[in-house]
């Protein structure tokens, strides 16, 4: 079992929503990073600080307030700060800071209580709506529309002339009205896991709903609903403000909105009673949307931050080749050594890497050497992880950004396309082969077609820009194209879109635009393994009719030898990025060298006597 | 583990009888997709059914109906003697002791939050199982699959394709299952991978007895593993009987069709083999044309 598969799965892992790491956290392991992370981010540091402060003075008012929230000291109104006073007093001769302590219970308080509301219907709403569907999930979606529809501060304001100026009545109010965001944000979320195999395999077990949904999908929801949290706490406190600006709230109470307003009428008298408030919400508001940020970043961004620091020992590198890219436009011009012109494509010496966070280069082509001639087939054979798709890739200059070629030459036809010394693929040469003499047959049919342009549209476009001939004409060849791939009824498929037509359709098709441009090389990477076996069975019928009527050259990756021993002249083993073995399809089948090659081909289930054991030996337990 | 090997041949473990599968359509009062069509299996004691058929066949609609996660519309599905094609969730909680899955993704069957261990322990748990008990025979099961005793505290992305499969089928063996439906469970392995992934599932059926539905769409797999195979087309079984006969010397077209499509890995037979589904193709279009010239 290779490693490799270990690191593709975790970078599939990485994109999926299911897998967000740290969504899970079950185990304190996951959620022990999280907070470091957290903590490591200024922003989530400053944040936590913050409005951790306001917290420790709100619950600690009462001990922390000089004077009780409504003590009007009447004889000292408006006052500037002093030493009894210390942010000064309002115009009832109330002590500002006092006021500001209690208002941030009060606030905060209101706060929680609105976001706690929003909660508590959003998010069983959103499970049983995600999970079951159906009725439910068309009901609830009615009310989150009414409710969506509602002006907010309209229901608000009648709320209050009805109940009366409560702080808490119109807070709850106000979380009834933002409830869908959480139905919304849980339903989705739900919905993106409900049918994983891992909740298929809870029911097989026998799990009840409830326990299903606490424990596998709970989980999913758990984090965007911290981070909406921090998110709607700061829009309850300026809403709640609003209303009290406006000269809504309750007047008995002490809160920062109700202080704004008293300060607001005195503006003029003394602007800094306008001041305090004003800043204390800001804080705290602020701090709210940092902490969700951060929060966001801890756990969705840690691949980011790597990549990152990636990137930085990328560029570094840049700066200092950029010298050698110099050396590369002059050497691309090197004659390829002599007597190695009339292959169609020669690798030598080829290696492929990626330099890593810690300044060294993880190595996933190396030292591979072949070559390939007019009219041949050569397979790459090799397991998930061997590099054979990357030393395809290299060959097609289509490696992603931070690749590195750290040694040997390609070269095309008599020309390098990567010159002994360089680092990198020349693109400037290869553009003007690739597609017009080198082409390419991928693996997913269907994720290779636009779903949004018709097929006889992604045909005719490369042909009129690389063949430099009118969209008649390459209307016309096309449709000869479809026609050679045996697709029955070639104008159908020409105006079809891809969705329109099946997986083994969809490949026929890419085939034609392989081979559109009169390629001398075709790259094919995994070009069956997609696709039904009897399907296979027809593509590569058709890949041999081409490749003999035209006399391309191909390089044919795959994992299946019934596929190498249908097709191909010569065959390359790879393994872990090295070529293990090359020969004539005869030699490397029947009587591989290498003790890699005999143990994949032990491994083929053909010919072997049925219920036997293939690689463990009999009666020992497997290990 | 409590075999059942005195328990008498006659009686199947499982029997399909007359099952359809339909799905509702999304449109407003449009036909029901039929998924399944008249289907009829038996599954004997410590016996494996292979389920070959391709994209679409239904081969993964049938593993899902036995496990109660497709709706049955007609027909019955009998394990023990006992229809379950209606089975409530508490029955299925029961049921689930001897009927278990092993599903074909290895990368989506874990949840990526929870350890080995606690996955493990979640059926065992539903059980009501001790958690003292349920964390030894979580060790015995890792013992079991060939993992090491300290995957328990380890997360299902720190281990590749194989290792994953490992655990599921670990998953699959807690409860000393009668049966376990495989759902595709190696095609998303590599091919030694495979074939050690093959290996531990006829170890564990020589040591235990359980019995195998094992759905693939690779012939040399099904031929490889199974007692029976059935073979699945357009939601129907088209042929069905002994391994050796159906794999090598099928009698329906579409059989023939599968088999001679599928490469063996030698040239020269592989070019007779090319030549003989040209041949085949040929015949069996031939015998279409005199069949509609007919009708």
């Amino acid at each position: 079992m290779s490693d490799s598969i270990d690191s593709s799965a975790v970078t599939a892992d990485a994109a999926g929503l299911a897998a967000k790491p740290g969504t899970g956290q079950s185990g304190t392991v996951v959620r022990s990073t999280v907070m470091r992370r957290l903590i490591r981010n200024p922003l989530g540091i400053a944040s936590l600080v913050i409005l951790g402060t306001i917290a420790i003075l709100a619950i600690f008012a009462p001990v922390l307030a000089p004077f009780e929230e409504n003590f009007a000291n009447i004889s000292k109104t408006l006052a500037p700060a002093d030493s009894v006073n210390i942010l000064g007093t309002d115009s009832a001769g109330r002590d500002t800071w006092s006021r500001l302590l209690f208002g941030a219970q009060l606030t905060l308080l209101s706060a929680l209580l609105c976001a706690g509301v929003a909660i508590a219907i959003g998010l069983p709403a959103g499970l049983i709506a995600g999970y079951y569907a159906g009725k439910f999930e068309a009901v609830s979606n009615w009310v989150v529309s009414i409710l969506m529809s509602l002006p907010g501060l309209i229901v608000l304001l009648t709320i209050r002339a009805a109940f009366g100026p409560s702080v808490w009545i119109s807070m709850i109010a106000f979380g009834v009205l933002i409830s869908p965001s959480y139905f919304r944000l849980t339903r989705t979320a739900v919905q993106s896991v409900r049918n994983e195999l891992y909740v298929d395999a809870a029911r097989v077990s026998g799990l009840s709903d409830l326990s299903i949904i606490a424990r596998h999908i709970f989980s999913v929801v758990r984090a965007p609903i911290i981070i909406q949290t921090a998110a709607i706490a700061g829009v309850a406190i300026a809403i709640q403000s609003g209303l009290e600006f406006l000269g809504l709230g309750d007047p008995t109470k002490a809160t920062w909105g109700v202080m704004l307003s008293e300060g607001f009428k005195n503006v003029y008298l003394t602007p800094t009673l306008l001041l305090w408030p004003a800043l204390a919400m800001a804080l705290t508001i602020g701090g709210l949307v940092l902490l969700g940020n951060a929060i966001r970043d801890a756990l969705e961004d840690g691949e980011k931050i790597k990549h990152r620091k990636k990137r930085s020992v990328a560029t570094a590198e840049g700066t200092t080749a950029e010298p050698a890219k110099a050396r590369q436009s002059r050497k691309s011009v090197a004659a390829v050594e002599l007597g190695t012109e009339h292959h169609l494509i020669k690798v030598t010496n080829l290696g492929v890497g990626y330099p890593q966070a810690d300044g060294s280069v993880k190595k996933v082509v190396d030292d591979v050497s072949f070559h390939v001639d007019r009219g041949e087939i050569l397979g790459i054979v090799g397991e998930s992880g061997s590099g054979k798709s990357q030393t395809a890739f290299s060959i097609l200059g289509l490696l992603p950004d931070n690749a590195r070629i750290v040694g040997g030459s390609i070269q095309f036809d008599g020309n390098y396309t990567v010159a002994p010394g360089d680092d990198r693929v020349n693109q400037e040469r290869l553009s003007k082969l690739r597609g017009k003499r080198i082409s390419y047959i991928p693996q997913e049919p269907m994720s290779n077609l636009d779903p949004a342009f018709t097929i006889g549209y992604q045909l005719v476009t490369p042909m009129v820009r690389v063949l430099g001939i009118t969209k008649a004409e390459a209307r016309t060849r096309a449709l000869k194209l479809l026609t050679d791939v045996g697709i029955a009824n070639p104008e159908r498929t020409f105006d079809a879109y891809p969705h329109e037509v099946s997986g083994g359709m969809a490949q026929r098709v890419l085939i034609a635009g392989a081979i559109s441009c009169e390629p001398d090389l075709v790259i094919a990477d995994e070009p069956t393994t997609a696709l039904d076996v009897t399907v296979q069975a027809d593509v590569l019928d058709l890949l041999r009719e081409l490749q003999q009527r035209l006399n391309i050259g191909v390089i044919l990756v795959t994992h299946n030898f019934g596929v190498v021993a249908d097709l191909c002249d010569r065959v390359a083993v790879m393994q872990n990025g090295r070529l293990v073995e090359e020969g004539t399809v005869r030699d490397i089948l029947r009587n591989p060298k290498e003790q890699y090659t005999q143990t994949l081909l032990g491994s083929m289930l053909e010919g072997k006597t049925p219920m036997t054991m293939l690689v463990t030996p009999q009666k020992e337990p497997v290990a | 583990m409590s075999t059942s090997v005195e328990a008498p041949k006659n009686a199947p473990l499982l029997s399909v009888e007359n099952l359809v599968v339909e799905y509702p359509s999304k449109r407003f009062r449009a036909k029901p997709f039929r998924a399944l069509t008249d289907i009829n299996i038996t599954i004997g004691q410590g016996e494996t059914l292979g389920l070959v058929g391709e994209s679409g066949s239904g081969k993964t609609t049938l593993g899902r109906a036995v496990l109660g996660l497709a709706p049955v519309t007609a027909g019955k599905v009998i394990f023990e003697g006992n229809d379950i094609s209606n089975a409530s969730r508490k029955e299925r909680r029961t049921l689930s002791r001897d009927l278990q899955v092993v599903f074909q993704d290895p990368y989506t069957s874990l949840n990526p939050a929870l350890e080995i261990g606690d996955i493990l322990a979640e059926p065992l748990a539903v059980q009501g199982m001790e958690p003292a008990a349920a964390k030894k025979r979580v060790r015995e099961l890792l013992d079991q699959v060939g993992l090491p005793s300290d995957a328990i505290h380890r997360l299902p992305r720190e281990f590749s394709g194989g290792q994953r499969q490992r655990v599921a089928i670990a998953r699959a063996l807690a409860l000393s299952p009668k049966l376990i439906v495989c759902d595709e469970p190696v095609s998303a392995l590599d091919l030694s991978t495979q074939a050690r992934v093959l290996d531990l599932f006829l170890q564990i059926q020589r040591d235990t007895g359980v019995s195998y539905l094992f759905v693939s769409h690779d012939l040399d797999v099904v031929r490889h593993i199974s007692h029976r195979v059935a073979v699945m087309y357009h939601g129907e079984i088209v042929e069905q009987g002994p391994a050796e006969v159906v794999t090598r010397d099928p009698e329906h077209p579409y059989t023939q069709r599968l088999l001679l499509a599928s490469p063996v890995p030698d040239p020269d037979r592989q070019e007779q083999r090319r030549a003989d589904r040209h041949r085949l193709l040929a015949n069996q279009q031939r015998q279409n044309e005199q069949a509609g010239a007919v009708a």
